[in-house]
């Protein structure tokens, strides 16, 4: 695999070149934090930042999505087909994307793409972007990417990773797709072994700095329906505010609802990104909702996550250990805590 | 502000161990700098957990709507006077509540604190009296606790609780001359294009998340008008013209009763200043009706009353 030196203009340079072909996401500040922005001339990007306040989940799974569209005019020879959407799937890159990011996809992957469904629409456009991440010098205090497989140079989902060493990124291919990306890149020369040290001081530096962490190891072995009846579930959801907030940041929650948005005679079916937070999350058609009270939905948020993803693909926890919702809960509801409690219930 | 942090759990242990209440609603401290955590106690023993600091600028009556029982809680100006306006709204009997009252210094803007030390990842905020010592990764920052105040504070004029039980100290001088509202007349003396562009561009991050929404004791509706399905009043999607109606409509429904907590913009998490949106209505119900929310248990509230001698002629 290529293992190359760029200097952060030459860096910059090659991305504006390669982004007249392919669409290119950077991070960018945004007045007090930074969020990825689709790479134009004017662009700065801010390599020194910690993450992204949303995470870029969006990038392959927009918040609002047309699915289908359809016409019920009269006279209207296409009338009551519903057609799809046009939608785009524009080859894209999401240059500068955490480890803890790109490991989410991984982690969505199982629920979108595998052996008993396929969602064509995340799928297309997970497989038209390329994923460069930029490994973490400076992890926040709230990072446990570690404990759940990643880490801050984790290299799961990235198809190149870059180290920041000073003013040059050493980038190193790690699939055919990130080759392909460093080959179509101006500039740049071969790694030395003084660069290739300084990277990997700069990983053992970063782990040490991740104190963070989250109990998983019991998890699998509790009885679902015990853990689902505990009793501290009145207590962690006491709290609880019932907004989006976690779900909305959380690079790994996926679930959708599906709306009509009806204008006269034409009508767009919209999938929206939806939170087990909200009432309407599983409201049916009758009016009953079997989780009309918020510790069902607090509890059902945390039993997904730390519990039935675990049950169901036998592969961890439904978390990459980003720390957006420990961080930007409104009422600190801490998953680290709730973890603890289930994993030693 | 800090040595209430003792009498707090003195009384909560107190109230509890009596059965005087049957629970108790106070702050514990976060796991996350500047986060403080709503909790409520049961057991006297847990009182310790409790603690007051500049981080408790969420509002507690959030948590009253309907309880049963018999309830203990902590509240400072802006929350005792939500306390007073639920139970205006029949959302919770005095009768129930033993209010703990705090004279109230104002709360720390959190994501000032974070600009002031340039946005550097914080690992430890620590109050001493008037200052905060922020540290971090090879920094330690001391900045003054007025610099940072949330927004709603810096303004506010009612510090002291206007209702509570037991009062946790001798009241605090409230703030006279300041102008609450030189914001909102920036904004009315723009031309209707310019207030749209301004409030376009304020609403622009927003996810709805409603995190806004669900922070405020005034939203307790049992359906809110968003989440409505038949009919459908407002698209679920990000859309701006959603987006817009959903924080236009949300302002509207907590006009008069606002009391400027400023709990919807303390946890927004894109950073939006909702509060302009409910300011207007708050200078409104000032100017046309000399209305200030919650500040007294016997006076309906502006716009659920009528009398025929009002003297506003608009309305006789």
């Amino acid at each position: 695999m290529t293992t190359m030196l760029f200097s952060k203009d030459e860096w910059g340079q090659g991305l504006l070149a390669v982004g007249k072909s392919i669409k290119v996401f950077v991070p960018v500040k945004e007045g007090d934090f930074t969020a990825f922005q689709l790479l134009a001339e004017e662009t700065v990007p801010d390599w020194a930042y910690q993450n992204t306040r949303m995470s870029p989940k969006s990038i392959v799974y927009p918040q609002s999505e047309g699915m289908f569209k359809y016409s019920l005019e009269e006279g209207d020879p296409e009338a009551n087909i519903v057609k799809e959407a046009p939608k785009d799937y524009t080859l894209q890159a999401v240059v500068g994307i955490r480890p803890c990011d790109a490991h989410a996809f991984q982690i969505v992957k199982r629920n979108f793409d595998n052996e008993e469904f396929r969602d064509p629409w995340w799928v297309q456009r997970y497989e038209a972007t390329t994923f460069v991440g930029l490994g973490c010098n400076e992890p926040c205090a709230t990072c446990f990417c570690t404990s759940v497989g990643g880490g801050p140079f984790g290299k799961n989902g990235l198809d190149v990773i870059l180290h920041d060493v000073g003013s040059r990124f050493l980038a190193e291919g790690l699939t055919a797709k990130g080759e392909d990306f460093l080959a179509g890149l101006t500039g740049g020369q071969a790694a030395g072994e003084k660069e290739l040290g300084e990277a990997k001081d700069l990983e053992g530096w970063a782990g040490e700095k991740i104190t963070a962490g989250i109990s998983t190891d019991q998890l699998k072995n509790k009885v679902v329906t015990q853990l689902f009846n505990a009793p501290f579930w009145e207590d962690v959801a006491f709290s609880c505010i019932n907004c989006g907030t976690c779900t909305y940041l959380c690079p790994t929650c996926w679930c959708f609802d599906i709306q009509d948005e009806v204008f006269g005679k034409k009508g767009d079916r919209i999938r929206n990104w939806d939170s087990c937070m909200m009432p309407l999350f599983t409201l049916h058609g009758s009016g009953h909702n079997p989780r009309d009270k918020k510790t069902q939905r607090v509890r059902q948020r945390f039993m997904h996550k730390l519990k039935y993803y675990v049950d169901k693909y036998g592969n961890g926890i439904q978390c990459s250990g980003c720390g957006r919702c420990v961080r930007f809960c409104p009422v600190n509801i801490d998953i680290r805590q709730v973890a603890e409690l289930m994993n030693n219930y | 502000m800090l040595e209430y942090t003792k009498k707090i759990q003195e009384i909560a242990g107190r109230l509890l161990s009596e059965g005087k209440v049957e629970v108790f609603i106070g702050y514990a401290k976060g796991t996350v700098p500047m986060m403080n955590h709503p909790v409520v106690i049961r057991d006297s023993a847990k009182a310790e957990t409790l603690v007051w600091d500049s981080h408790c600028g969420l509002n507690l009556c959030n948590y009253l709507t309907k309880m049963k029982g018999k309830i203990g809680i902590v509240a400072n100006g802006c929350n005792s006077r939500n306390i007073v306006t639920h139970i205006l709204e029949n959302q919770i009997t005095r009768e129930q509540l033993y209010i703990v009252g705090i004279p109230c210094e104002g709360m720390v803007d959190h994501r000032a604190v974070k600009r002031a030390v340039g946005n550097r990842e914080l690992e430890e905020v620590i109050e001493e009296g008037d200052t905060l010592v922020v540290k971090g990764r090879g920094f330690r920052e001391i900045i003054k606790k007025t610099d940072v105040l949330q927004r709603n504070c810096a303004v506010c004029t009612h510090r002291n609780p206007v209702i509570y039980d037991e009062m946790l100290g001798p009241p605090v001088e409230e703030q006279t001359g300041v102008d609450q509202f030189k914001d909102v007349r920036m904004i009315e003396e723009m031309t209707p294009e310019k207030k749209w562009g301004f409030f376009t561009r304020t609403i622009a991050k927003c996810i709805r998340c409603y995190a806004c929404r669900n922070a405020c004791p005034l939203c307790y509706c049992p359906t809110c008008f968003v989440d409505e399905s038949r009919p459908q009043w407002v698209g679920k999607s990000n859309d701006p013209t959603d987006t817009m109606t959903f924080h236009i409509l949300r302002a509207y429904h907590c006009a008069g009763r606002c009391t400027d907590c400023g709990a919807c913009e303390r946890v927004c998490p894109v950073g939006i200043p909702v509060r302009q949106f409910t300011k207007k209505l708050n200078k409104d119900a000032l100017e046309f009706f000399s209305w200030e929310a919650g500040l007294a248990i016997d006076q309906r509230p502006a716009l659920d009353t009528y009398k025929p001698n009002d003297y506003n002629e608009f309305i006789r």
